[in-house]
């Protein structure tokens, strides 16, 4: 080190030597810590003694480890970050490609064509995982989570009982259709305007409320919406759950009930499947999506839009413009609680049965976790954090080929909420505004730039 | 800068026997003062005064514990500012104000400030956003002509290069101006301002006063401003109002309160039983050297 002028390549060597010492280091401080938990086991014989096992070999892996670990860390990953940085810092703002630019447009066409393609690869009845599991299971959560998103993402406002809206959809679609006999396309509009009462009862008597009281308060009405529901068996039948939930009709033309006459396989003289119906409600909750979407983008324009993110920002500046925070918070729960009940008569409809089960808080706490992830506010963003979410979830039951590795007793789907928060803390390290943690200005005069997230606030209520 | 309408007085803003207690502490005694119509009020007095109390009570963020605050607008119509909620103070009375800590919306742009300004105008236009989201050109009509008006402020307050950058990005005097420009979209009669000079240095103050000029001239707005910066009050007020320990110890135009004994008195700190004392060195002071302002 006494070597000022370092050329490039005793630099080199200099990396080196100072990697392997460290390596060594690593490797010395794992030997001491893990020699008496790792090396040595005690355990009972046959003859109920106690015995100890020496494990020098998976000490040695767990040395190996740690010392070859900090060897990659400071031999290559170091430099290699820190080349990076400093890249990145000179070459300044990189124009976005084509595919950063038409992301959403991309993305909705290949949605479109995924039902077809996956029949096309997998036939009718191999493309039911894929269509129902996969597709219909994530756009359900993503309509959710833009759902809440105008709850959280817009106006700020913390709302950790955001399940209980999805229940009202679903139990009202539940409860009308097999009492009354409505169909989904009467009812799906109800489910909605119920959903959002609810929101406006939820919406009363929390407007005084801020941050983490308000968050209590919306997790205990979750939690009332869910006892309700097993409680009141005379209409809900309780835990037990309503079933047989009627089907939903292709606007009352087509039926895909296998007895009625206009059943839709049959009209087309197509082969029984239940695979037409999945497609249906896969391109239904697509639908159903795109409508949260735009609905969502216009409303930011709109004055109503502003008045929630000034709300989101500061909500006495807001009440110092003459900006009625009472009514403003109020349409922010019940639109957000609309959107929640859509997509809960849409699940509804989906299973052919609801039962409380479905409606628990790490539902809430899941759709929550979405929007954060997503960065709260963007559409992109929570769409692709509830693509990487539910789909590595719903991916981890594919992982057989684990077994072959870990053994037959390994079952990775049980492993799911582990990776999942573990997944959540990697991006909330990484990234702590989410994947779009910037926000797109709603109107401009000369450019559109968007706002770096530093500036943007959270929301206390 | 004397009040260059004395002789025609027509109160804007009238506060009778203003109270407020919070708990043991009377932070605002029997207070009443009247602003006019088209004048620069200043609300001055030394820290704790109470001023900031005064301003609450307007605008309706604090409800007064006795008191009457009548608002009279052009058309001749009254309203009674405590009995009204704050945001109805903006909205109906036609109040605005600014914050002595500057509350912009940080992670807005600066155009879209000014547009959360407009909000009620817009909500109306947008047929409470339902025909606004049907895509009715009504709504767009509105929405170009806000931007029209939100461009208008920028260009005042010199902001307008500014206009698609975050507020929160904006250097400290920017954000004075923007949000005296954010007050303002609203369509003010009577703009509340507290402590606008705060922080600014000596060019960004000169521009303040500008600013604050050319909007009582271009717009008839009347104006009522905390201040310390005394370069800003007497230069540029018609009428000042010193407060102490809430309560009014002088009422006036500039020259008058500037040798008020008691307000000297205020400011300097002497004792009660001295500003007898005090008075008498004015007096001698206004004769050696006429026009020098004791400070």
């Amino acid at each position: 080190m006494a070597n000022i002028t370092n050329t490039p390549e005793s630099a080199g060597s200099n990396l080196m030597a100072r990697a392997l010492r460290e390596a060594f280091y690593a490797g010395l401080v794992a030997l001491g810590l893990f020699v008496l938990f790792v090396g040595l086991k005690t355990d009972q014989n046959i003859l109920n003694e106690l015995v100890l096992v020496q494990r020098w070999g998976l000490l040695a892996v767990f040395v190996a480890i740690a010392a070859v670990g900090r060897f990659l860390s400071v031999a290559f990953i170091r430099p290699y970050l820190a080349e990076r940085k400093a890249s990145k810092a000179s070459a300044g703002v990189k124009e976005p490609g084509f595919v950063t630019r038409n992301f959403s447009m991309i993305a909705v066409a290949i949605l479109l064509v995924y039902p077809p393609i996956m029949v096309a690869i997998f036939g009718f009845q191999g493309s039911l995982k894929w269509v129902d599991n996969f597709g219909i299971q994530i756009l359900i959560y993503v309509m959710l989570a833009w759902g809440l998103n105008i709850v959280v993402g817009l106006a700020g406002l913390l709302d950790l009982g955001y399940v209980a809206f999805y229940a009202v959809g679903a139990y009202s679609y539940a409860l009308l259709s097999s009492y009354f006999g409505l169909s989904f396309w009467v009812l799906l509009p109800m489910a909605g305007i119920f959903a959002a009462l609810w929101g406006m009862i939820l919406g009363f008597p929390v407007l005084r409320l801020k941050g983490d009281y308000l968050a209590i308060v919306t997790l205990a009405f979750g939690e009332i919406i869910r006892l309700v529901l097993i409680n009141w068996t005379a209409v809900t039948k309780g835990t037990f759950g309503i079933s047989g939930i009627a089907k939903a009709s292709v606007f009352g033309i087509w039926s895909f009930d296998v007895s009625s006459p206009n059943n839709f396989a049959k009209v087309f003289g197509l082969p029984m499947s239940s695979a037409y119906y999945k497609i249906f409600l896969f391109y239904l909750i697509l639908a159903l999506c795109l409508l949260t979407a735009f609905v969502t983008i216009r409303l930011r324009r709109m004055p109503i839009g502003r008045a929630w993110e000034a709300l989101r920002e500061d909500e006495i500046a807001c009440r110092s413009l003459g900006i009625n925070t009472v009514t403003t918070k109020l349409t922010a729960f019940a639109t957000g609680a609309m959107f929640g009940g859509f997509a809960g008569s849409f699940f509804a409809v989906r299973q052919g049965f609801v039962s409380p089960e479905s409606f628990v808080f790490l539902e809430s706490a899941i759709i929550l976790a979405i929007v954060v992830l997503g960065g709260m506010g963007s559409l992109i963003g929570i769409a692709v954090a509830a693509t990487l979410m539910i789909g590595g979830t719903e991916l981890l039951r594919e992982m057989e080929f684990l077994k072959h590795i870990f053994g037959p007793d390994f079952t990775p789907e049980l492993y799911r909420m582990l990776i999942f928060g573990l997944a959540m803390i990697i991006v909330m390290v990484w990234k702590p505004r989410g994947f779009v943690g910037s926000r797109e200005p709603t109107a401009f005069l000369r450019e559109r730039k968007s706002v770096s997230g530093s500036f943007t606030k959270e929301g206390h209520g | 800068m004397a009040g260059t309408n004395t002789m025609t007085k027509d109160p804007i803003l009238k506060v009778d026997h203003l109270s407020m207690r919070f708990g043991g502490l009377m932070a605002i005694n029997d207070l009443s003062f009247e602003a006019y119509r088209g004048d620069i009020t200043a609300l001055i007095g030394p820290n704790g005064a109470g001023k900031t109390t005064v301003f609450n009570c307007i605008t309706g963020f604090y409800k007064p514990t006795m008191g009457m605050i009548t608002m009279r607008q052009k058309a001749g119509k009254e309203y009674l500012l405590e009995r009204m909620s704050d945001f109805e103070v903006n909205r109906d009375a036609k109040v605005a104000r600014t914050f002595q800590n500057i509350r912009l919306f940080s992670g807005l742009t600066v155009l879209e400030n000014l547009l959360v300004a407009q909000h009620n105008k817009l909500m109306l236009a947008s047929g409470y956003t339902v025909l606004g989201l049907l895509g009715f050109p009504a709504y767009k009509r509105a929405a170009a002509q806000s931007i029209e008006q939100a461009k208008y402020w920028l260009e005042k307050a010199n902001l307008i290069d500014r206009a698609d950058d975050p507020a929160g990005d904006l250097p400290y005097g920017a954000q004075r101006r923007l949000e005296i420009a954010r007050a303002m979209c609203t369509g003010p009669e009577f703009l509340c301002l507290d402590e606008p000079a705060a922080g600014l240095n000596p060019r960004e103050s000169l521009a303040l006063n500008e600013l604050l000029r050319s909007i009582r001239k271009d717009t008839g707005t009347s104006i009522l401003l905390i201040e310390h910066d005394m370069s800003v009050v007497m230069e540029i007020s018609d009428h000042v109002v010193v407060l102490e320990y809430g309560q009014k110890i002088s009422d006036g135009n500039p020259d008058h309160v500037k040798n008020d004994p008691k307000v000297i008195a205020a400011y300097l700190g002497v004792e009660d039983d001295e500003v007898e004392e005090v008075i008498e060195q004015i007096e001698v002071i206004a004769v050696t050297a006429p026009g020098d302002t004791p400070k």
